[in-house]
């Protein structure tokens, strides 16, 4: 690669006759045989030709490297154009029309122009050098094959010949033997003989010859490799096609050119055809047929795999050499998995007709024989693997045998069959909002199973997480911990309601690959509210029943904001509560953030427990009076201030006003404190030291929390409970945001108390010493 | 210089050795590259290289640098194979080129050869172009016909490390 720069048809043109002339597929083409001939080829004399060699150093390292090869055919390509052989102007020369090797005229040479249809000039050049390889592999006496039916075909077959896209012209061989029948004729006479020859087909093959005997039907559509043959047998025209079968540019033709031009005219429209990905590929019918039917011999499950060992068998039988069988293998295993689908296998197993006919392996797997289960409109020609996580859409895509995308043949079977929930896959737009989520949550808990809105709400990216959500969201998260596996429920509690979020957002993300994109991530319920209320038992119990009630655990922080980061409190409620009594006070005086976080806990224990109470609206009024009462009883109210902040969250749907009314009476305050809360937890932890005076403030928060609209149960109230849940979230937010500034002007004072008492003991130390 | 087959060097002689050299050699302004790929037992899975010059300096230079990766590896300890990093980073610098390693769990190594005069290939590159070959190495397992220990002749294999090759270039 010394730096040539090739243009993409060079590359292509050259890379396909690098690929012809690679017999071995050792990426070395020897100096005779195939290389010598497509020289000869060129019609250049002898002397160029050896300085050619000499040039691209072939003479030197003995065989045709890859680039020695490309930097040969450009310097063919040169000499052609009457340049001088100069290694220099390799690159220098731009528009360099392609090499062209001796081809008379003949549709595959149009044929070639089209594909390579970059140059005007007949590319068709592989034509002269190349013997047909399928005629040799074949093996079959194509010479038999009429000459007269060669004749015939001919003219038609010229025609044929002519469009670029073989149409099904012969009647190609319906079964996989179609391949060796490359010179059955239509007219059916010849068909079977082609039958006798293939030795190396093995078994399977065999059997399905008598089958394909009666193949005069055109049924292969579009299936060029017969049409190729039937061009290239008429072509031959000459040559019997034994000779052209023989491989060699025989003696059947007339002309020396000829033949060559013959055999590598049939060869280049095979190789045309097979790179061009074209219907050569193409798998007709009945070679399906019989793919899957020997697919289910081996794996009755037509959905199934085949492993890879069972496949190295049965692809072993076919005789082929095993670094064949194993390009084959790279070709066909589209998703790398070591196994084999339906699709993948037939892919397989065409190639390996394809081969023992003599065709040759291409480089990429042919557009044809992807695997075609998603049904994707762009096809990807080429693509393989690469593409294929992109391509498969994890959107519905129907198995479909549309030669078009590669398909994620196994990654999407088995990403529905892993996430065994469409929801999961396919992102179910529920708008959570945090009452929503929570309710969710609540359900989630209660069933265990349903992971399908959970998930919604739970994938909602957590960076969504406004703060009127934090609560329900918390609140989701638990329950959604609790649900999906990860999280000790007494973890979920007791960890930051955001990390929650993420870790929920995490696990759901194993299970299902779709996050509700819709759905912000359902911020963390704020048990707050629950707390607040915390008397709450009723009010989970209604929670719970209530669908549309959800609290989202935006119940009004319960005036005693349990000490929220709790972790490892095995009995939530109860934990939280002796965490609270410790916290509680700390945190009653802690800012409002903290509030929301520990009742987010407790509430969810205490709601889980309480969850099949259900909460009734009636409740709401309790939750109010709850919530006036957990600033007393903050201690003890962190898991029932949760479950009633949960159950004001339900409640608030029902009757926001109640709530805020409540929270008029000085509760309301306590509703937006937990939100803060509940995010920080970290804070909280922080903060609970210090927050001696916040107990109104928790109290106003719970109050506020309870404000929060509850997470409607049913989808069907979203909008409504998004909408109300919206207004009262904003509303939450400006209690929460007053309580802040309270309690930012209480901090102020507090630090002044102490710079105060400083002094006082600065100036009474001197005395002490006295 | 005397090569010293790989069961003398290594006392493991059970492990599994493979590493794929990548060697670039600047040389006249042209890059060159070498990719080798060793296989169990220190023989080589695989070799690639750019240059056709110096082909045996680079096979001999990602022989020796098995000994250095292997150094490495037991280095560690027992206690840390499971957390090994796969990715060895420099394994050592000489004048001409630097010598890069990197592991996978199943004691297959490859091995890549960098001219020093490169210095535009940054350690995450190398990184990265690590994990495509064991990405690509994998791909082969996966493939039943090829037999752990068999030299590599994917040509998805190949055509991987020609355009990592390439690129580098």
């Amino acid at each position: 690669m010394e730096g040539l720069t090739l243009s993409e048809a060079e590359q292509r043109y050259f890379c396909d006759l690098f690929s012809y002339c690679d017999t071995e597929s050792t990426k070395k083409a020897a100096s005779n045989g195939r290389v010598l001939e497509l020289f000869r080829a060129t019609k250049l004399p002898n002397d160029v030709v050896k300085k050619i060699m000499e040039l691209c150093g072939a003479t030197r390292l003995g065989y045709f490297g890859r680039s020695q090869f490309y930097i040969a055919l450009k310097l063919v390509a040169m000499a052609q154009s009457g340049l001088p052989l100069r290694m220099e102007s390799l690159n220098s020369v731009k528009d360099l029309p392609l090499p062209r090797f001796v081809v008379s005229k003949n549709e595959q040479e149009s044929r070639h122009t089209a594909l390579y249809s970059s140059d005007a000039d007949n590319p068709a050049s592989y034509s002269g050098v190349i013997p047909p390889p399928p005629p040799g592999r074949m093996q079959v006496k194509k010479g038999s094959v009429s000459h007269d039916t060669v004749q015939q075909r001919t003219s038609t077959d010229q025609q044929e010949s002519t469009s670029p896209v073989v149409s099904p012209q012969q009647s190609p061989p319906t079964s996989p033997h179609t391949w060796r029948k490359h010179n059955r004729h239509p007219s059916g006479g010849n068909n079977e003989r082609p039958l006798a020859g293939p030795g190396p087909f093995w078994a399977p093959f065999s059997e399905v010859q008598p089958g394909s005997s009666t193949s005069s039907d055109p049924i292969w559509s579009g299936h060029s490799p017969p049409p190729h043959q039937e061009n290239w047998v008429s072509f031959a025209d000459t040559p019997p096609t034994s000779a052209l079968l023989a491989m060699h540019p025989a003696s059947v033709q007339d002309q020396t050119t000829v033949r060559t031009v013959a055999s590598a005219t049939t060869a280049n429209e095979i190789r045309r055809q097979s790179s061009s990905y074209d219907d050569p590929w193409k798998i007709t019918d009945e070679q399906r047929q019989y793919y899957v039917n020997q697919f289910k011999t081996i794996q009755p499950d037509l959905n199934g795999f085949i492993p890879g060992s069972a496949a190295k068998e049965f692809f072993t039988k076919s005789k082929l050499p095993i670094l064949e069988l194993s390009h084959i293998w790279e070709l066909s295993d589209f998703d790398k998995d070591g196994a084999l689908t339906l699709d993948e296998f037939c892919a397989a197993f065409h190639l390996v007709v394809a081969r023992k006919n003599g065709y040759d392996l291409p480089e990429k797997l042919p557009e044809s024989l992807m695997p075609k289960l998603i049904d994707l409109e762009d096809s990807t020609v080429g693509e393989q693997t690469g593409e294929v996580g992109y391509s498969g859409s994890p959107a519905e895509a129907p198995p479909s045998k549309s030669p078009s995308m590669p398909s994620l043949n196994q990654t999407w079977p088995e990403l529905n069959q892993n996430s065994e929930d469409t929801a999961i896959v396919h992102p179910v737009p529920i708008r959570m909002t945090p009452s929503k989520i929570h309710m969710q949550e609540m359900e989630l808990k209660r069933t265990g199973s349903d992971h399908a809105n959970p998930t919604s709400p739970l994938l909602v990216k957590p960076s969504d997480l406004p703060e009127e959500n934090k609560m329900s969201s918390s609140v989701k998260f638990t329950a959604g911990n609790t649900v999906t596996d990860g999280y000790s429920s007494s973890d979920s509690y007791t960890s930051d309601p955001e990390q929650i979020g993420n870790a929920v957002t995490r696990q759901r993300s194993h299970s299902g690959t779709s996050p509700d994109n819709t759905a912000p991530p359902p911020p963390p319920p704020r048990p707050h509210a629950s707390h607040s209320r915390s008397s709450s038992l009723d009010m989970n119990r209604s929670f719970s029943v209530t669908p549309g009630q959800q609290q989202a655990g935006v119940v009004a922080y319960p005036p005693a904001v349990p000490p929220r980061p709790q972790p490892s409190q095995g009995t939530g409620p109860h934990v939280h509560r002796s965490v609270d009594a410790d916290g509680l006070i700390a945190h009653t005086s802690t800012s409002p953030q903290q509030i929301p976080e520990q009742p987010n806990f407790a509430d969810f224990s205490q709601f889980e427990a309480f969850a099949a109470s259900g909460v009734n609206k009636e409740e709401e009024d309790e939750i109010e009076t709850h919530s006036e009462v957990l600033q007393v009883e903050k201690p003890s109210d962190s898991a029932s201030s949760l479950r009633v902040a949960k159950a004001d969250g339900r409640v608030e749907d029902k009757a926001p006003a109640n709530v805020p009314s409540s929270a008029g009476k000085g509760t309301t305050p306590l509703a937006p404190p937990p939100k803060p809360i509940r995010r920080r937890l970290k804070s909280e932890d922080e903060l609970r030291p210090e927050a001696e005076e916040h107990t109104q403030k928790t109290g106003v928060i719970a109050a506020v929390l309870a404000s929060q609209p509850s997470i409607p149960r049913s989808v069907g109230k979203d909008k409504k409970a998004i909408q109300a849940s919206i207004r009262r979230n904003k509303e939450t937010n400006t209690v929460l945001a007053r309580l802040n500034s309270e309690l930012q002007q209480q901090l102020k004072d507090v630090l002044e108390e102490r710079i105060s008492l400083e002094v006082q003991l600065e100036q009474l130390r001197p005395f002490s010493h006295l | 210089m005397v090569l010293l087959p790989r069961e003398q060097l290594c006392s493991r002689g059970a492990a599994a050795w493979g590493g794929a050299l990548l060697g670039t050699e600047m040389v006249n302004q042209l890059w060159q590259q070498q990719c080798d790929s060793f296989c169990s037992q220190n023989y080589p899975l695989y070799i690639r290289s750019v240059p056709t010059e110096n082909e045996l300096k680079f096979h001999y230079t990602v022989h020796t640098s098995l000994d250095v990766v292997d150094e490495k590896i037991s280095a560690m300890g027992k206690a840390l194979v499971d957390q090994r990093e796969l990715y060895l980073g420099l394994l050592y610098p000489t004048e001409d080129y630097k010598v890069y390693g990197y592991v996978t769990n199943s004691k297959v190594k490859f091995v890549m050869v960098v001219d020093s005069s490169n210095t535009a290939l940054r350690d995450n590159e190398i990184r990265s172009m690590f994990r495509k070959l064991h990405n690509s190495y994998t791909d082969i397992m996966c493939n039943p016909f090829y037999n752990p220990g068999d030299r590599i002749h994917s040509r998805a294999f190949d055509t991987m490390v020609n355009s990592m090759m390439m690129q580098v270039c």
